[in-house]
């Protein structure tokens, strides 16, 4: 077909957590501008799979739509590729040029062990989210709608907040590995309606203190994260649960 | 543990020493900067040499400068800590990293940047700081005509010392001042090309520091706000990473040229 493309990949392949990894090259050809960045890992596994030499290539995919946030590549140097504002599934072959050398890898931290592959366990957000992303209600007959009055402005900034699916992005990007973005959305998206109002202190200083423990990296506020997450979650989030801990720690009765 | 062991050993607690730590020094900078202008001023140094007297013998002000001394170490060593620390949080590096797509050069280098800072602090402190307090500074006698302005100095013998640094005395219009002359121990030291280069190269570092620092600290303490986000840019950009760094460079090259 006219206009398709040969690529060539260097993927990163580990074969378990314990095993080294390295890059391995391989060449796609007959690209189509118009695929995901996933269906040409598709159409290379598939070949993979037929040819019966190599295993086929580890990586998280879902939804493949940008909204589940499981697919996770760090692309060229970049968290989700070249594009702003999209995962991986949702950068298509367009993007590039033929003959171009993309470089695939997992994303890196100490907290997102590799499981093989291109797929990395990201179970520590999980954990964090246990701590405290949550809010207490209690079962029963759901209250009538708009019965809290919640401020239009507050409602779209916990709404942007809410938009994080937790891919992890932010932290693939960051040079220190920290997961500040993740947990200031969640944290934010709670702290700014009045259900999340009653858990608010020991929300914050739980989550934190998970994160801590999880071994992701302090904040140097250079902005990566904001500037590579798919859902463009804004810093002000960071100062947001910047001021609900200190909020938490220097005003209420917990620690 | 306590709460204030555990607030300042949390990642969050530990960027807001860095902060509070590296806005106190800011302060800093600007009064260093506004009394260093006097070593501009055309009077052989006696304006300067006074005011090095009074911020050595002030007790409010030596109080503070020794809470600066800790600010600078706390800082120096937090910071170099947390670098470590953070890097223990990536133990596998990226093959290919594009640093520049996402973020500014110099937030990613707060390390490097900060280390060439300590290594000028300690040069500076030990010619300047270590040589007026602990070393032999020659005295000036400066005699000054109340009426006319006019100021003659005189060099004291190499040997000649005082009980205190400074001592001032009028007979008639004329008023005699003999005063430690640390003006002259910086006319020659900044005669040295590699000390100038040294605070050239030092002053670049401090500009990209602060550039990114000023407005990471009050993101730090939370303050990220479209009302006052304007004026942190415009205090950080303009007065932190272009006007201190640039006056501070204009005294060696000054000396250096002159």
């Amino acid at each position: 077909m006219s206009g398709n493309m040969n690529i060539n990949l260097k993927v990163w392949r580990q074969k378990n957590g314990k095993s080294q990894g390295k890059l391995v090259d391989y060449k796609v050809e007959g690209v189509s501008p118009d695929m995901s960045f996933l269906e040409m890992f598709d159409v290379l596994n598939d070949r993979l799979v037929s040819e019966g030499k190599d295993e086929p290539i580890a990586f998280d995919h879902d939804c493949r739509e940008g909204i589940c946030g499981m697919c996770s590549m760090y692309i060229n140097g970049r968290p989700h590729g070249p594009n702003q504002g999209v995962t991986t599934c949702q950068l298509h072959m367009r993007s590039f040029k033929d003959g171009d050398t993309i470089v695939v890898e997992p994303w890196r931290a100490a907290a997102f062990p590799v499981i093989k592959d291109l797929a990395v366990n990201r179970s520590a957000f999980d954990r964090i989210i246990a701590s405290g992303g949550f809010i207490s209600v209690n079962t029963g007959n759901a209250q009538d709608a708009n019965s809290l009055p919640i401020a239009k402005d507050n409602a779209d900034e916990a709404f942007a907040a809410a938009a994080c699916i937790g891919c992890g992005a932010c932290v693939a990007a960051c040079k220190n590995s920290s997961a500040m973005l993740f947990v200031s959305a969640k944290v934010s998206q709670l702290a700014l309606l009045p259900q999340g109002d009653p858990e608010r202190n020991t929300r914050v200083l739980n989550m934190v203190a998970q994160m801590d423990t999880e071994g992701f990296g302090a904040c140097t506020n250079t902005g990566a994260c904001s500037a590579e997450c798919p859902k463009e979650i804004s810093l002000t989030n960071i100062a947001r649960l910047n001021r609900e801990y200190f909020a938490a720690q220097l005003g209420s009765d917990r620690s | 543990m306590n709460w204030i062991t555990k607030m300042f050993s949390s990642s969050l607690g530990q960027k807001l020493i860095m902060a509070l730590t590296g806005l106190f020094l800011c302060s800093f900078l600007i009064i260093h900067m506004v009394g260093n202008l006097q070593l501009f001023k055309h009077d052989a140094g006696l304006a300067f040499n006074k005011y090095a007297v009074f911020m050595t013998t002030n007790p409010l002000i030596k109080t503070t400068s020794y809470l600066l001394y800790a600010a600078i170490l706390f800082h120096a060593f937090k910071g170099i800590a947390l670098v470590f620390q953070n890097k223990k949080a990536r133990p596998v590096k990226y093959q290919a990293f594009d640093g520049k797509a996402n973020s500014h050069w110099s937030s990613r280098n707060m390390g490097v940047l900060g280390t060439i800072i300590l290594v000028f602090v300690v040069v500076h402190m030990s010619n300047f700081w270590a040589e007026y307090k602990f070393g032999h500074v020659p005295y000036t006698r400066y005699t000054e005509n109340i009426q006319t302005g006019e100021i003659q100095s005189d060099y004291m013998p190499a040997d000649f010392t005082m009980n205190s640094k400074m001592e001032e005395q009028s007979e008639g219009l004329m008023k005699v001042t003999i005063v430690k002359d640390l003006f002259r121990s910086v006319e020659l030291g900044f005669k040295e090309l590699w000390l100038v280069a040294l605070y050239i190269i030092a002053m670049a570092a401090l500009s990209f520091h602060l550039y990114h620092g000023f407005k990471s600290a009050f993101q730090t303490m939370g303050l990220n706000h479209k009302k006052y986000n304007g004026a942190i840019n415009f205090i950080g950009i303009g007065v932190f990473a272009i006007l201190i760094p640039i006056g501070f460079a204009a005294m060696p090259l000054y000396f250096f040229i002159k």
